[in-house]
Parts: structure tokens; C-alpha cells; sequence
């Protein structure tokens, strides 16, 4: 067992180890009383597969599992934690990509993969009330003999459960048009660790204050465990057609990009993938990608049939002005599910061309797409690191994939320089340091880089306000001033030292 | 991932095998979403990515934990991770690996081994399995319900048709073990469908078991000889036949695999490499003939159930639905197609309660559309899903017939 961590601005006293001991003694006991057996974790064989999520660079093997099943499992749990003073880090599906599921050595792992039921769908407010675990793409799946569907979709979106995506917020291949996971759910049920369960919204029109829906989506588990979700359903649009232009070169397919958006066209989705990206996944769902160009753009339309054709042709046009030197169209629904198949298994089919990838995902704004696709490239040659770009092209969110070789050593240390240094470059052209993958503990560092004193000093507040002993997934999300200290030497603004009043180590 | 495997193991062919496997997975969940038995216990040592973690950690460590044991006991090798997962992790070649791994060093208690032992030694024989049989039938009325419908029934045989003269293919149809007492009649109506066809049916009852039950239950040694004895019964004949047919497609999925499996085998690796490229599941066999099918049952609503070894182990799980519908069959929608029945294998005998939560959700889907009769193109599924249903179920080439001319 390692030392209890302490966790600064948490307010934690620091225990003697012999009383941490007896404590973790009492609080198993309760644990085990609580949960049936297969419920609660505690060899460490077991518990070795939960010491990382989708990033699999941080790992930490946790104290313990727990998987509770029901609603009150989950609460005794939380207060079991509060009273013994334990931290707890829930965990959805575990696919995370900023370590935002990344267990402590000395705290619960709280798993919401057992509470996996769809609960209700109510058809005539369009909306489903699910359990945390359930997946994404199960929603979609289980409301479509009603042609309905839930929009955001992450490319995760087979296996990241609907929990997870409140957590991180999570955009997509269709947030362009249907907006992130904040602008498709209606009402949360949350459980606090002080201890109080909030009823937030729901299927109904239900004006709130304080809108802490807002507040919830994207607090990555800082705030509350999610028991709950009410999600809004839309209805399948009666037409979608999808446009794949293949360009000769990365520049023409990003100006094409933002000229569709100048247009004042708001495609279904607009994403890129560049040449390696595309080799990828093709030799996954063999697509009929173009093999021979250097970016490939989807385009997806939707809508009533005649809107669809006349976007269409505008969306072709530009294509071809900025010199694509083929445009295809996908009309059956199985040609245009390939084409989006591949795309989003196009992360982890770079696993095909490279033992190890570290994704990045940062935003830029879009009219700068093109000098920083070039300014990547140049720094891919700088590091000798291969880099696949696949990306929400649409919403300028990036998602370079750094492919290196975990076993080669130093080769890990480089991919993270590297990233960073693509994060900084994201950050000076107007940008910010995480799209839709979260701070977790992976951006802490660019989080300093990005927010001043004030601004981390109010986040923590606010985290306090909800959870003043800070046990709950503690050291994610916002970085801790000395961390900034610590790391700040790489991000000079203007000349000034940040944070000049913490002493430096 | 990043692996760090002791440089004994590594020096092996198993051992780089397992590296290259480990490495290529890049951890990303996608598998769970699909595998039948995360889908059911919700925990990550019982999906694919955990059993991943589980047997890179044992090889790393060089130990075998009991929770290692039992999570991939738990494992179907269904391999429906292995048709989602992107990065092209070949999962079922990796649990092989790590069974074996985990057999080599004695981890089970005496009636855990008694239980596979007694499956070892009686099921890959038709002639000890039918003493048994007969044995389970006299004691039927003290058994339950489910095994009591299992059992084979008293074999009832169809007297073979005339042989084929100027045949225009000849092909080499494997009995397999079990199938021979529990669905005979699947493969003597296939000989009659295609000796209406003009093809010669070469049937070769010496060859035994294809070693598919020792390599689940990481019994090494005995699926080699398993394998061996195959090749060695079939040898004589494989110059003259033009295809090699199972219809169980659990078999056939082994069967293909012999060259890998057999590889390192220095006296029979390439016969068995020229062995492999000859099998065919039968859908194959039938999609690449110049026939037209019609109906050869009076029904008309029927729920097609593709095994596992036939849609994630052979790619092939297109062809009973094609051809059916050729046929004039309609086909009831199935909701999650791509989840195991339960059976696989001697899973249902060794996890009865999960096979049998599978098997009933199985059920639900297939009869959700109400049709008359269930299909499908493996024994054991057969077997399994017929003990949990009252629709019957029968091999879909039992269904086709040739329309003549």
C-alpha cells in the first residue's frame, strides 16, 4: 500500500499511516457487508485491469473495485467513503482518453458498468431516462424502432457509457449541428458526497436558476456521481447523404473546410483524416477510402431531400474549388455507415500501424487549421515521431495521434513533449488545451498554461462547494497552484512569471 | 500496449506470438461493448480488454492467479471482440495461448479436473459418447429437463443414395464426433442434396474428433493429437477430393486454422497448411455451385441463428441468410445477431448458469418474430438452443433443396 497521497486544497488532515491502516481495515469491513462478493474487488489480480482506462501511459492499480448494482449499493458506497474519509474515482466504460478514470492508490474505484438499464422511454417528451453504464450507441439502438436517436456520438460511442459522457462532456462526429452531451440531456440525478441526492431538470420543461446542468456536464466527477440521466431523443432525419472528398493536399482540404463554414452551411458532420489516418481505417472496414490523397473530408448533410440536394451541390462545389480531385457520395445507408465506421475506429486502427498512439485533442480556430496542420508536420519531422490526423474538422477540434513505441524506451517521454508542445501551439493561436477528451490528469500541466490563478482559485471553490473535503476523484481536472508552479517556467506570458507568488522548487 | 514479458517466454514461438498480440491491442474498450459476457456481468475482467490485462499480467508476473483462471474460463471465445475490434487483435489466439499457460501448470482442483477430464475422454469419441447416451437415456426420467432434451436421441440413419457416377466435383465430408450421434441427419441430407447436385460425397468415418474441444479447454497435447490423427485418416484421400466439408461450423472454424495450429510441427506443418486451404464450410461449398435453390421445407417464417465460429471465426456469417432467402424463406428480424447462444462447446457444460442466461436471451431474439423454425449451422448451438425452445431447430441445409434443371 502506498502512502496516502495528500491532496492539496482538499482540507484532508494528514493521517499517520497506523490510523489509515485501521481506517481502510473498518471501511472494507462495511464494504464487503454492503456488496455481494462479486461486487466488491480486492485481489490485486483483479484489480490489476482497472489501473488505467483508454490511457494506458497513467496507471494506478486502486485499493479496491467496487461494481454496485443498484442505486442504493451506490450510495452506501459513497457513504461509507465520506464517513471513513476514503476518496472514491468513478469509472464509466473506461475509455477514457486524459486519465479522467485513472484510479488512487489509497481510494475506491467506483465502476458503473453494472448499472446498465434503460429505464424508461417516454415518447411523448422524446427522451429516455438511463442508468450511468448504459452505452451510448445502446440508446440509439433501443429507440430506433421509434425513429428516434440520441445525437452526440462520439467516435467511442459503441463502447463509452452515457455516465461517461456527461463527465467529459462529450461532443462527436455530429456535434457541428446537434451540439455536445450538455445540449442533448435534459435532467440528471446525482449523488453528492456530502451526501444529498439532486433531482436536476428532466423530461419536461423545467426552468431552473441555477442552471446546474451546465455545471454538471463536463465537471469530470469532481462534483457528484451520476445515477441517472434524462437524454433528449431527436427524431432520424428523413434524408442524409454523405460526401467524402479526397484532396491532394492537407491545405486545400482545411481551407475547404472553413470556407463551407464561412458559407454559412452547417453540415451533420465535418471531419478530416489525413493520409495515414485513412490507411488505417481502411485496412479495418475497407471502405473504398481514396488510398492516393493526402487528406480525405466527410461531409455529412441531413435533412428534408430537397435542402439535402441543394447542400449538396454546394459542399461538392467547394470541394472541388479548393481542389479535391474526386468527390464521391454515399446515398444507402450502408455505404454511408462504412464510410463513418471507419472514422471512428480510426483511433485505435492506428494501433495497425503502431504499437503505441498518444492521442492529443485540442481546438483551434478554424480559419488556422491549415498552418497548424503544416506547424505539426514540421514538428512530427522534429521529434522523428509519425503523427495520423483525424479530426472534427468542422469545430476545429484536433485530434493529433502521436504513434511511438512504449517499449522502446524515452520514445514515451518524446510523444509527451511533443504533445505538449502541440498544445501550446493550439493555445497561441486562439485555441484551448482539451476539445471533448477532458482534463483528466493528463492536461494538468496545459491547464496552468491556460487559466490564471483566479480562474483555478474559483474552480476550486466551487468544487468545495459540492464536495468540501475533496474526496471525490481528487487531483483531476484543475491543477493545483504549486503544480502550476512547477510547470509554469514552460509558459512565460508577456515576460511574466506565472504565479509569481508560490515559492518555486 | 507496452509490454514487458520475461525474455524466457519471449524466446519462444508462443512467447513472440503472444508479444506481437499483446502490442497490437491498444486498449481502447471497444470490445467490451460486444462480448456476450461483459454485456451480462458488467465487470471488466469479464470482457475482452480485462482477460487481455489478465494475461499480460500472468505471463509478466509468471504466476497464475485464481481470479486469472477463473475470468477466462468465463470466456466464450465466441471472438465477436475480434469483429469490432479496429486494431485487428487476434483475441482468440491470445486466450489459446494463455489457457495452455495456465493448464501447463495443474491450477484447478480435483473435481474441476475430473469434470474436463471425463469431457476429454468421452465426448470426442462417438463410440464412448453413445455408451453414454444410452446410459443418460435409461436414467432420463431422473434427469432434468434441459440435459434429458440434450441427450442424442437413438440414432435413426438414412440409407446413403447411389453413388455419383461422372461426378463434377468430389468432395471429402467430415463427421466430426459429437454431431454424428447428436444430428446425424444433417449430413446424410446434405450427401442427398448433393448427389442430386452431381457431386460425389466421400465420407471417411476413421476420422475422429478435429481436437476443437481439447484446444478451448487448453489441452495442448491432446488437440495435437487430435489433429494429427485427422490428418493421418484423411491423407490417403485429399489428393482426390476437389473440397474438404464440415457443417458444423465450430469444426470447420479448427479445421482452417490447422496451418497455424500445426506449424511447428516439422513432419506435418505443410500437409497441414495444404489440408487447411482445402476446407470449406458448407455455405461455401453451396454459394460457389451454379444451382438454384427452392424450399425444401414447408415453412415459410424462419429465424436464422449464425454461430460464432461461422461470423467471427470463419467471416462467413453472410451465407445461410443469402442462400435462404434464394430459397423463398422469409427471415425474421434477429436483434443482436452477433451475440453468442451460450453453447460454445463445452461452455455449457462448464458454466451452465451464464450459458443458460445466453441461450435464453438467444431464445427471446429469435422467437421475438415468431417464426416457425429456428436454423442454424453448428451442432452445438443446435443442441443448446433446442433444449430452451419449443420452435424447432434444425441445420438451415436441411432447408435447401436444388430446383432441378
Amino acid at each position: 500500500m502506498s502512502e496516502p497521497r495528500q491532496q492539496p486544497g482538499t482540507g484532508q488532515p494528514d493521517l499517520e499511516e497506523r490510523g489509515a491502516a485501521r481506517t481502510r481495515k473498518r471501511a472494507l469491513k462495511r464494504l464487503q457487508s454492503l456488496l455481494p462478493e462479486h461486487c466488491l474487488l480486492t485481489r490485486p489480480a483483479a484489480l490489476k485491469p482497472y489501473e488505467t482506462d483508454g490511457l494506458t501511459a497513467i496507471r494506478e492499480r486502486p485499493w479496491v473495485v467496487a461494481l454496485p448494482e443498484t442505486e442504493a449499493m451506490l450510495a452506501g458506497v459513497i457513504q461509507i467513503c465520506r464517513e471513513e474519509g476514503i476518496a472514491v474515482v468513478p469509472r464509466g466504460a473506461g475509455t477514457g482518453l486524459s486519465g479522467g478514470a485513472r484510479p488512487l492508490a489509497d481510494g475506491v474505484l467506483l465502476g458503473l458498468s453494472k448499472l446498465d438499464r434503460i429505464l424508461e422511454i417516454d415518447l411523448s417528451n422524446r427522451a429516455a431516462r438511463v442508468q450511468p453504464g448504459v452505452r451510448n450507441l445502446a440508446i440509439s439502438e433501443a429507440v430506433a424502432e421509434h425513429g428516434l436517436y440520441y445525437a452526440p456520438d462520439p467516435s467511442s460511442q459503441i463502447a463509452c457509457s452515457i455516465g461517461g459522457n456527461v463527465a467529459e462532456n462529450s461532443g462527436g462526429v455530429h456535434c457541428l449541428k446537434y451540439g455536445l452531451t450538455v445540449h442533448n440531456i435534459l435532467g440528471l440525478t446525482v449523488l453528492t458526497f456530502a451526501g444529498d441526492r439532486l433531482e436536476i431538470g428532466g423530461p419536461g420543461n423545467d426552468p431552473e436558476c441555477l442552471d446546474l446542468l451546465a455545471l454538471y456536464c463536463g465537471s469530470e466527477g469532481l462534483l457528484g456521481v451520476v445515477t441517472e440521466v434524462w437524454v433528449r431523443l431527436l427524431p432520424v432525419p428523413p434524408e442524409r447523404r454523405v460526401l467524402l472528398g479526397a484532396f491532394p493536399a492537407v491545405a486545400g482540404a482545411a481551407d475547404a473546410v472553413a470556407a463551407i463554414i464561412r458559407s454559412g452551411l452547417v453540415p451533420a458532420g465535418l471531419e478530416m483524416m489525413d493520409r495515414l489516418a485513412v490507411q488505417a481505417a481502411e485496412a479495418f472496414v475497407h471502405a473504398g477510402y481514396p488510398s492516393d490523397a493526402e487528406a480525405v473530408l466527410l461531409c455529412e448533410l441531413d435533412g428534408v431531400a430537397e435542402e439535402v440536394a441543394a447542400d449538396a451541390r454546394l459542399v461538392e462545389r467547394v470541394f472541388r474549388d479548393f481542389g479535391a480531385s474526386a468527390v464521391q457520395t454515399a446515398e444507402t445507408t450502408e455505404e454511408q455507415a462504412r464510410l463513418w465506421l471507419g472514422r471512428k475506429a480510426a483511433f485505435p486502427a492506428v494501433g495497425r500501424l503502431a504499437p503505441d498512439y498518444y492521442c492529443m485533442d485540442g481546438t483551434i480556430p478554424r480559419a488556422r487549421l491549415a498552418e497548424v496542420l503544416a506547424r505539426v508536420s514540421v514538428l512530427s519531422e522534429r521529434y522523428g515521431l509519425a503523427v495520423a490526423n483525424v479530426f472534427h474538422a468542422g469545430d476545429g477540434n484536433l485530434h493529433p495521434l502521436i504513434l511511438y513505441d512504449a517499449n522502446r524506451p524515452g520514445e514515451l517521454e518524446q510523444a509527451e513533449a511533443f504533445g505538449a508542445e502541440i498544445l501550446d501551439l493550439c493555445v497561441a493561436v486562439g485555441g484551448t488545451v482539451t476539445g471533448e477528451h477532458g482534463v483528466g490528469v493528463e492536461k494538468l500541466g496545459p491547464m496552468c498554461g491556460q487559466f490564471s490563478e483566479a480562474e483555478l482559485n474559483q474552480f476550486f471553490r466551487l468544487k468545495a462547494a459540492f464536495d468540501p473535503r475533496g474526496l471525490l476523484n481528487p487531483g483531476k481536472a484543475i491543477p493545483t497552484l504549486t503544480r502550476c508552479a512547477e510547470v509554469g517556467g514552460m509558459h512565460v506570458h508577456g515576460g511574466r512569471l506565472p504565479f509569481p507568488n508560490l515559492e518555486r522548487f | 500496449m507496452q509490454t514487458s514479458l520475461p525474455e524466457a517466454f519471449t524466446a519462444t514461438g508462443e512467447g513472440r506470438r503472444a508479444e506481437a498480440i499483446l502490442r497490437s491491442c491498444v486498449h481502447c474498450g471497444f470490445c467490451n461493448a460486444t462480448c456476450p459476457t461483459y454485456q451480462l456481468l458488467g465487470d471488466e475482467l469479464d470482457g475482452p480488454r480485462g482477460r487481455i490485462y489478465l494475461i499480460k499480467d500472468m505471463l509478466e508476473q509468471e504466476r497464475v492467479d485464481p481470479v486469472a483462471v477463473q475470468h477466462l474460463d468465463r470466456c466464450l471465445t465466441c471472438r465477436s471482440c475480434e469483429t469490432t475490434c479496429p486494431s485487428g487483435v487476434a483475441y482468440g489466439e491470445l486466450v489459446e495461448i494463455g489457457r495452455n499457460y495456465q493448464e501447463a501448470r495443474q491450477p484447478r482442483g480435483l473435481i474441476e479436473r475430473l469434470q474436463r477430464r471425463w469431457l476429454l475422454s468421452v465426448v470426442p469419441y462417438p463410440r464412448v459418447f453413445a455408451r453414454w447416451a444410452a446410459l443418460g437415456r435409461l436414467a432420463g426420467p431422473f434427469l432434468p429437463r434441459r440435459l434429458r432434451k440434450q441427450l442424442p436421441a437413438r440414432p435413426v440413419r438414412r440409407p446413403p443414395p447411389e453413388e455419383v457416377a461422372n461426378p463434377v466435383r468430389i468432395v471429402l465430408l467430415l463427421d466430426g464426433c459429437a454431431q454424428r450421434l447428436s444430428t446425424p441427419e444433417v449430413n446424410d441430407s446434405l450427401v442427398e442434396l448433393l448427389a442430386a447436385l452431381g457431386i460425389r460425397t466421400l465420407r471417411v468415418p476413421e476420422a475422429g474428433c478435429c481436437g476443437a474441444l481439447a484446444l478451448h479447454l487448453g489441452a495442448a497435447s491432446q488437440a495435437r493429437t487430435a489433429m494429427a490423427s485427422v490428418l493421418d485418416s484423411l491423407s490417403a484421400h485429399l489428393e482426390e477430393v476437389d473440397a474438404v466439408i464440415s457443417t458444423a461450423s465450430g469444426c470447420g472454424v479448427t479445421l482452417k486454422d490447422y496451418g497455424r495450429l500445426l506449424a511447428d510441427e516439422r513432419e506435418s506443418a505443410a500437409q497441414a497448411a495444404a489440408f487447411a486451404d482445402k476446407v470449406m464450410d458448407v455455405g461455401e461449398l453451396l454459394a460457389s455451385l451454379d444451382a438454384r435453390w427452392r424450399r425444401a421445407l414447408p415453412v415459410e417464417r424462419i429465424a436464422v441463428h449464425v454461430p460464432c465460429t461461422l461470423q467471427h471465426g470463419q467471416r462467413r456469417g453472410d451465407l445461410p441468410a443469402k442462400l435462404l432467402e434464394q430459397a423463398g424463406y422469409s427471415l425474421v428480424p434477429v436483434a443482436d445477431g452477433h451475440l453468442c447462444c451460450g453453447s460454445a462447446g463445452s461452455y455449457a457444460v462448464l458454466q451452465p448458469e451464464l450459458a443458460e442466461r445466453l441461450g435464453e436471451n438467444k431464445v427471446a431474439a429469435l422467437t421475438n418474430g415468431e417464426p416457425e423454425l429456428i436454423v442454424t449451422a453448428n451442432v452445438g448451438c443446435q443442441v443448446h438452443l433446442g433444449a430452451l425452445t419449443k420452435v424447432p431447430v434444425r441445420h438451415w441445409i436441411e432447408l435447401l433443396a436444388p430446383e432441378p434443371g
